[in-house]
């Protein structure tokens, strides 16, 4: 008797199906890339019992173990329940494995729980969204990074979220060292100058990576009480016309994002070709479809801006074109 | 006299203090640090007991609230200049046996080192000091090495725990905002650690030779001219001098003194270009030779207090207390 399995119902359980008969992967997304170490045993233990010994780390950082039979596909969810918990992943039914993988694992840098340079803990965030977003079959690509250095390649995704910190200077604690002026230049986009032996920052040339805060020995700049996003849309790879995300959203917030995205999400189920293969439609080529003044009209719906933020009311990419 | 109160008095205490008192003390500044989400502690001014942090050591030393990082020596105009009015209120310092024994040598350095200086000496006049105890030694202090780690220079000292407040007021005008309250008098002597983690023995035989020792270059290397170690450490006291114009006229501005620091570029430099410590190693030789070498030379005693800011403080992990154990080493 041959396998008689649901490819698609499997592919939405998180497994893939892989090129040899009857064998396939178990695909395990670790939002925000931050997790317990306990669950790497537990992912050895399925990979050692159930696959070929080997876990590939993907690139949205999940791990694929592989080499699975496809008939063991239950007794594998039932060994990712405590995965999925300490993850707190959203789940209906416990013991069913990841519940939807059409949206991507949103991914992240290591952030401000240990990197000098992140303006703020990228992977709580990031686990924000996750809880916000999942279990989705929707084609999302979101990724997290804390500064514009942009480690997490946050510019290839539908939506990109690049951490600011507005920077508050007190010239009574300056002395005029100018370690900012030449971080900046250096590091950053040369924002800052002195005069009368002061800085003055450039508003419209900032960026608000926060090399200043960080280089300044007397604490004369600091942080910004409030932490601040860029946020960038729709950058993508692919086969017709890869391209970076462009800025949205400049000097915005948390809630601000998480409403977007979730606004998105009607946008797509709106307007996705109904004969989308998979059900699988880039949003980028929805909006090259419907025009960005459409989406922008729903993804700004119920939002209210804070007043410091810029928006860029119309966005062209360009990008690689193959088609 | 010692007093024994209740938190609830030391705060009707505290508030009359103000009455007269400006209050200096280490404060918590919360999302200050140099990293996202990391908080730091430097002295500012303080308006109820508990916001001063008595645990832990502050980043920065108390001396900022001497000897401002920015002052305005005088304003001008074309012909004539103007100082600028000292404070009103007298100040209280909040501090712990090193800054203590660092206020010693900014005296030093302002007071007995040529004349006077007028900025500094009129607001000292107007300082009274109170005293921390330390229950712990903190983790890159060397107080103990360097005798720093008790003092009796104090005006007052003061110490929470619980609901008692403890203190010892040496001070007879202090003592008058103790002699009315409920509490009542005991002895009460200030807390003091007698040991470090950190231990530092300084070298005995430095002399020109040790100009020449290969450690300079080795840490200087290491640095970045930062700065950070001057601008923590209590008893550097180096400024430079600014001539502010004002933009919209220039015939008019003002003279500020501000921090400098030995490591920074510019320390050095003067008119035509020329810089006489180039190297970060040549620089770090200078401020090292000068805490534990030159300073003691002239009046008698090390320049450094061992309160371990520098090492804390150091973004590229430069250790000075390091460096000073390996000078004493080669000797052995």
């Amino acid at each position: 008797m041959g396998l008689d399995i649901n490819t698609k119902k499997a592919k939405k359980n998180a497994f893939r199906i892989g090129k040899v008969r009857g064998e396939g992967a178990s695909r395990i997304r670790v939002p925000g890339g931050y997790l317990k170490a306990e669950i790497l045993g537990q992912v050895q233990k399925i990979a050692e019992e159930y696959g070929n010994g080997i876990v590939h780390l993907t690139t949205r950082q999940g791990f694929e173990i592989e080499g699975i039979k496809l008939e063991d596909m239950d007794k594998i969810n039932e060994m990712l329940q405590p995965i999925i918990e300490i993850l707190d992943i959203n789940q209906e039914i416990p013991g069913t494995g990841y519940p939807a993988s059409g949206t991507r694992n949103v991914s992240a840098c290591i952030g401000n729980n240990v990197c000098p340079f992140a303006n703020y803990n990228t992977s709580e965030f990031a686990k924000r969204i996750e809880k916000a977003i999942f279990p989705n079959d929707l084609h999302f690509k979101i990724a997290l990074t804390g500064c514009p250095n942009d480690c997490g390649k946050v510019r290839m995704h539908d939506f990109g979220i690049i951490g600011m910190t507005l920077p508050q200077y007190d010239p009574s604690r300056c002395v005029s060292c100018q370690a900012c002026i030449k971080g900046c230049k250096s590091f950053s986009v040369d924002a800052l100058r002195m005069e009368n032996y002061k800085i003055i920052r450039d508003e419209e040339k900032c960026i608000g990576c926060g090399v200043c805060i960080t280089k300044c020995p007397t604490r004369a700049f600091t942080r910004s009480p409030k932490k601040y996003y860029k946020l960038t849309l729709m950058g993508r790879t692919g086969k017709r016309n890869p391209r970076l995300g462009e800025d949205f959203l400049i000097w915005t917030d948390e809630d601000t994002i998480v409403k977007i995205i979730l606004n998105t999400y009607r946008f797509v189920k709106e307007y996705i070709d109904p004969k989308a293969p998979g059900g699988k439609e880039h949003i980028g080529y929805i909006i090259d479809r419907v025009g960005f003044t459409e989406y922008k009209k729903w993804a700004l719906e119920g939002v209210e801006l804070l007043p410091e933020t810029q928006i860029n009311e119309c966005i062209y990419w360009n990008g690689i074109h193959f088609d | 006299m010692g007093y024994q109160i209740t938190r609830e008095t030391a705060n009707r205490v505290f508030e009359q203090l103000k009455q007269s008192y400006d209050i200096f003390a280490p404060k918590f500044f919360s999302g200050e640090g140099c990293f996202s989400d990391t908080d730091i502690i430097r002295y500012g001014k303080v308006n109820t007991l508990d916001e001063i942090q008595w645990e832990h050591r502050s980043d920065y030393s108390f001396k900022e609230s001497l000897f401002a990082i920015n002052e305005t020596l005088f304003y001008f105009t074309e012909n004539e200049t103007t100082v600028p009015a000292g404070p009103e209120k007298k100040i209280m310092i909040f501090l712990k046996s090193c800054d203590l024994h660092a206020l010693k040598r900014l005296d030093a350095i302002y007071l007995e080192n040529g004349p006077e200086d007028f900025y500094y000496k009129r607001l000292r006049e107007k300082a009274v000091f109170v005293l921390m105890g330390c229950q712990e030694t903190c983790a890159t202090g060397f107080c103990a090495s360097m005798g720093t780690n008790r003092t009796e220079q104090y005006d007052m000292y003061l110490k929470i725990s619980g609901d008692t407040v403890l203190a010892d007021v040496k001070s007879q005008e202090l003592q008058t905002y103790f002699q009315n309250t409920d509490g009542r008098t005991c002895e009460v002597t200030p807390d003091y650690v007698t040991e470090n983690a950190e231990k530092v023995t300084l070298p005995q035989h430095l002399s020109v030779d040790s100009y020449q020792n290969p450690i300079w270059e080795e840490y200087g290397s290491r640095c970045i001219g930062c700065g950070r170690c001057n601008f923590a450490c209590p008893t550097c006291t180096c400024f430079t001098m600014q001539d502010i114009l004002y933009r919209d006229n220039e015939n008019v501005g003002e003279r500020r003194r501000v921090w400098a620091s030995c490591q920074v570029d510019g320390y050095t430099e003067i008119a035509g270009g020329v810089d006489f410590r180039k190297t970060q190693g040549q620089r770090m030789r200078f401020k090292v030779m000068h805490k534990i070498y030159d300073f003691e030379k002239r009046f008698g005693y090390p320049m450094c207090v061992g309160c371990g800011r520098c090492d804390a403080i150091c973004p590229e992990y430069i250790s000075y207390a390091n460096l000073i154990n390996k000078l004493s080493k080669e000797e052995a």
